[in-house]
């Protein structure tokens, strides 16, 4: 298999596809090449066929067409326990009948290492994860974030290249879950080890990933890196699906280079960015994002186009404001503007003018 | 801790000791309980504590001989059974004029049939003699003795004497040394003759079958608890009803089919000799037999195993197994090293229930023991409804119940009650 390799892949998918009854299928065409020493995030909406990629990657679930790929060798029908790949499950699947360190030494036992080195590689990895205390702890004994480090510690304590991740941190509370999403990536840096991780949660992706595969219907809609996730999503879907959303929706006019006119619903032309849209008279959703939105008219850019808008709700949050309009026909137009001492806190009711760069208001498909 | 006083103790709003005013606003609590309780705890108490203990009070309970013979005990108070000799006149004369009152109220039978299980014969012997007492004259001068050894020449030896003596105590430990394969001696207990060695037996033999039948529960059990515990929950309530169908079977019946099954002309010898592999005259014997008990109450008990050991397994989740495997343990690895142990407070219920329950069986060792079969619970119906002797009865039930608690508690130390789950 080594001759179809792709240069560079560690993990490959080609043309995976996978079918539980038979007539539908859960993951349709998969392809996806990650490099060694990436942090790959698979995102997703549940019944996206996230965790049936992450599953068939462990060897859990088999493909039922197509070949996935570990360092060139095809494991299709490599068992589970002989892929070496390390796993940490959504509820941490510690032992319950096993101490904390009998947890961490079980694969070193499955390995046949000897005692000493089992013990020395133990205490390394409870080091790593800042839990050198708590060898002798049954994990019941444990508070959800400790549970989560051990399971993390087993999953890296035999050495594994590999890391599969299945929702790790979605039992924790929200504090909790920020502090860990940086130990993982710290961690995860510093030993260079390649990381599948599956989330339902945008923010978790963005912020721990090199680049993020975000599933829906199983399909990758879009794989990128978080930024450009973020502010160029390709299509409607990713769009919606990464954080906050305007949508505007429209007939497409014109199209002319790399702007296109489009006539909202309610008549009013808007200069966009043509991402997949292709012709005139195709309908299309145009996606603003809510800090790309201006109201105060000094800032506004020259030849930036407005539109008329109506506040129907101020909401204050702190560190930024959260302002609900009616844009175009649509009540659900959010704006966010950050806490500054010069900004205005708009009242319900004001008619107002917004406006916002061509380039940050995107044609997607519809 | 506002609320604490220099001398430690906390008090409540109105300065009375915090324990004090909490029991307070407890107690209407536990009274409410208590009152929800109370009409089964009655009917348990009358209907079943109370007639258990009463049972078990005959297994030391011995007032017939002295409330028979009140004289006869005091006058014999004195003599010395190592003597080799009869007592003296006065106790004769004094067992005459108890068994006079006694034939009256007819209460010298049974005196009769109480002693004869410490000496055979002693029932004919008294029936015999409180006809004849009526017509003793105790006034004139003619020799008690004399006339009670006309009666029956077993009044001029010794034994009897020596037997009354021994039972005329309010409490004896007769019947448990009895139950134990022993006998009260001239010099304190000693080991009944071989030949009537009997209960000793029968309680290994009981504890032995028990453990073979638990045995034999969980090595059929496991694998079908594992099945139900791992399938889909249409398919697993479709087994379950499978599982539980012996349940509402009767008894009878069930044991009766294995009778059916198991006989010499039955279903099993019959194929085995259809397909030649064994001969028409060498039929194998596997009914009343220790054979047929075994096979017939494992089939019986076998859901009292099956159902802690699924309810266990139940709750343990197939990712441990994914775990282990995905750390690189093989699928045996995986099973006995990550699910068995996490599945043994299920085998621990469900031995504990079909050990105990086994213990007691009555009915179906009855059915198919035969004689090498049966178990202690068969030999106190015996006593109980047959031989009449009630005493012995209590004595074995009581021993029965006396091991019964001390394997509990062995298995509470061992290997803990907490670890034992019914369900959840």
């Amino acid at each position: 298999m080594a001759d179809t390799q792709s240069p560079g892949a560690f993990v490959e998918f080609e043309r995976v596809q996978k079918s539980y009854d038979g007539e539908n299928l859960v993951v349709k065409d998969l392809n996806l090449i990650m490099p060694k020493g990436e942090f790959l995030t698979m995102l997703g909406p549940s019944g996206s066929g996230k965790t049936t990629c992450l599953m068939m990657l462990a060897g859990f679930e088999t493909a039922t067409h197509g070949d996935i790929r570990l360092d060139g060798v095809s494991i299709n029908n490599i068992p589970p326990h002989k892929r070496g790949i390390g796993m940490v499950f959504q509820n941490y699947a510690l032992f319950p009948h096993m101490t904390v360190a009998e947890n961490l030494s079980f694969p070193l036992e499955v390995r046949k290492i000897g005692k000493s080195e089992r013990e020395q590689k133990v205490k390394r990895v409870l080091d790593m994860v800042q839990m050198g205390e708590f060898g002798g702890r049954r994990p019941a004994q444990l508070s959800g974030g400790q549970q989560q480090r051990i399971a993390l510690a087993r999953a890296l304590v035999f050495e594994a290249e590999l890391v599969l991740m299945d929702e790790p941190l979605g039992a924790l509370d929200k504090q909790l879950r920020e502090h860990m999403q940086f130990e993982i990536k710290r961690i995860a840096d510093n030993l260079g080890i390649t990381v599948v991780y599956v989330t339902h949660d945008q923010t978790e992706a963005l912020t721990m990933s090199d680049r993020v595969a975000v599933f829906d219907d199983g399909r990758i809609q879009q794989l990128a890196p978080p930024d450009k996730l973020y502010e160029a999503p390709e299509n409607s879907f990713v769009a919606q699906f990464i954080g906050e959303n305007n949508t505007l929706e429209g007939v497409v006019k014109e199209i002319k280079g790399d702007t296109a006119l489009v006539r909202l619903d309610d008549g009013e032309l808007i200069d966009c960015k043509p991402v997949n849209v292709t012709q005139p008279g195709e309908r299309t959703r145009v996606s603003i994002r809510p800090e790309r939105v201006e109201y105060n008219k000094s800032r506004l850019h020259a030849d930036a186009h407005t539109l008329k808008a109506e506040v129907l709700e101020f909401i204050y949050m702190g560190d930024i404001f959260r302002t609900r309009l009616r844009v175009a026909g649509n009540e659900d137009f959010i704006i966010k503007t950050r806490n500054a001492p010069d900004q205005v806190r708009l009242q319900p009711g004001t008619q107002i003018e917004i406006g916002w760069l061509p380039e940050d208001c995107r044609a997607l498909d519809a | 801790m506002s609320d604490q006083t220099t001398s430690g103790r906390v008090l409540a709003a109105d300065g009375t000791p915090l324990k004090t005013s909490l029991a307070r606003a407890l107690r209407r609590q536990k009274l409410r309980a208590l009152a929800l309780i109370a009409p089964l705890l009655l009917f348990v108490l009358i209907t079943f504590i109370a007639p258990i203990a009463d049972m078990l009070f005959r297994s030391v309970e011995n007032q017939i001989v002295v409330e028979t013979l009140p004289q006869t005990v005091s006058a014999l108070a004195d003599w010395d059974p190592e003597s080799g000799d009869t007592p003296g006149e006065d106790v004769y004369r004094a067992l005459a004029a108890d068994l006079k009152i006694a034939a009256k109220a007819k209460t010298h039978t049974r005196l009769g049939t109480r002693l004869n299980y410490e000496l055979t014969g002693a029932s004919s012997l008294f029936r015999k003699s409180g006809r004849q007492v009526k017509k003793m004259d105790l006034e004139g001068d003619a020799s008690i003795k004399d006339a009670f050894i006309k009666i029956d020449k077993d009044w001029g030896k010794p034994d009897i004497w020596r037997t009354i003596q021994t039972y005329s105590p309010r409490y004896t430990n007769g019947y448990f040394l009895n139950a134990v394969d022993m006998q009260k001696g001239p010099d304190g207990p000693e080991a009944r003759p071989e030949n009537q060695q009997i209960y000793l037996m029968l309680f290994g033999r009981t504890l032995f079958m028990s453990l073979m039948i638990t045995g034999s529960c969980i090595l059929l059990g496991y694998p079908v608890a594992w099945i139900l515990a791992n399938l889909p929950a249409r398919s697993a309530n479709m087994l379950m009803i499978l599982v539980l169908l012996p349940f509402w079977t009767s008894l009878l019946v069930r044991t009766s089919a294995w009778k059916v099954m198991l006989q010499q002309q039955g279903v099993i010898n019959d194929v085995l000799v259809w397909l030649g592999l064994v001969g028409d005259d060498a039929r194998l014997v596997m009914i009343n037999n220790q054979f047929g008990t075994i096979v017939a109450m494992t089939h019986i008990l076998l859901p009292f195993m099956i159902l802690p050991m699924y309810s266990v397994m139940q709750t343990i989740q197939p990712t441990y197994l994914r775990a282990a495997k995905s750390l690189g343990a093989t699928n045996w690895t995986a099973f006995w090293r990550v699910y068995f142990p996490q599945s043994v407070p299920g085998i621990g219920a469900g031995s504990i229930l079909v050990f105990i329950l086994s213990i007691g069986y009555y009915i179906t060792p009855e059915i198919v023991g035969g004689n090498t079969g049966t178990f202690i619970s068969n030999r106190i119906a015996y006593h109980i409804s047959s031989s009449l002797n009630w005493g012995l009865a209590a004595a074995l039930g009581a021993i029965l119940l006396a091991v019964v608690l001390l394997l509990y508690y062995a298995y509470d130390k061992i290997v803990g009650i907490d670890n034992v789950k019914l369900g959840g």
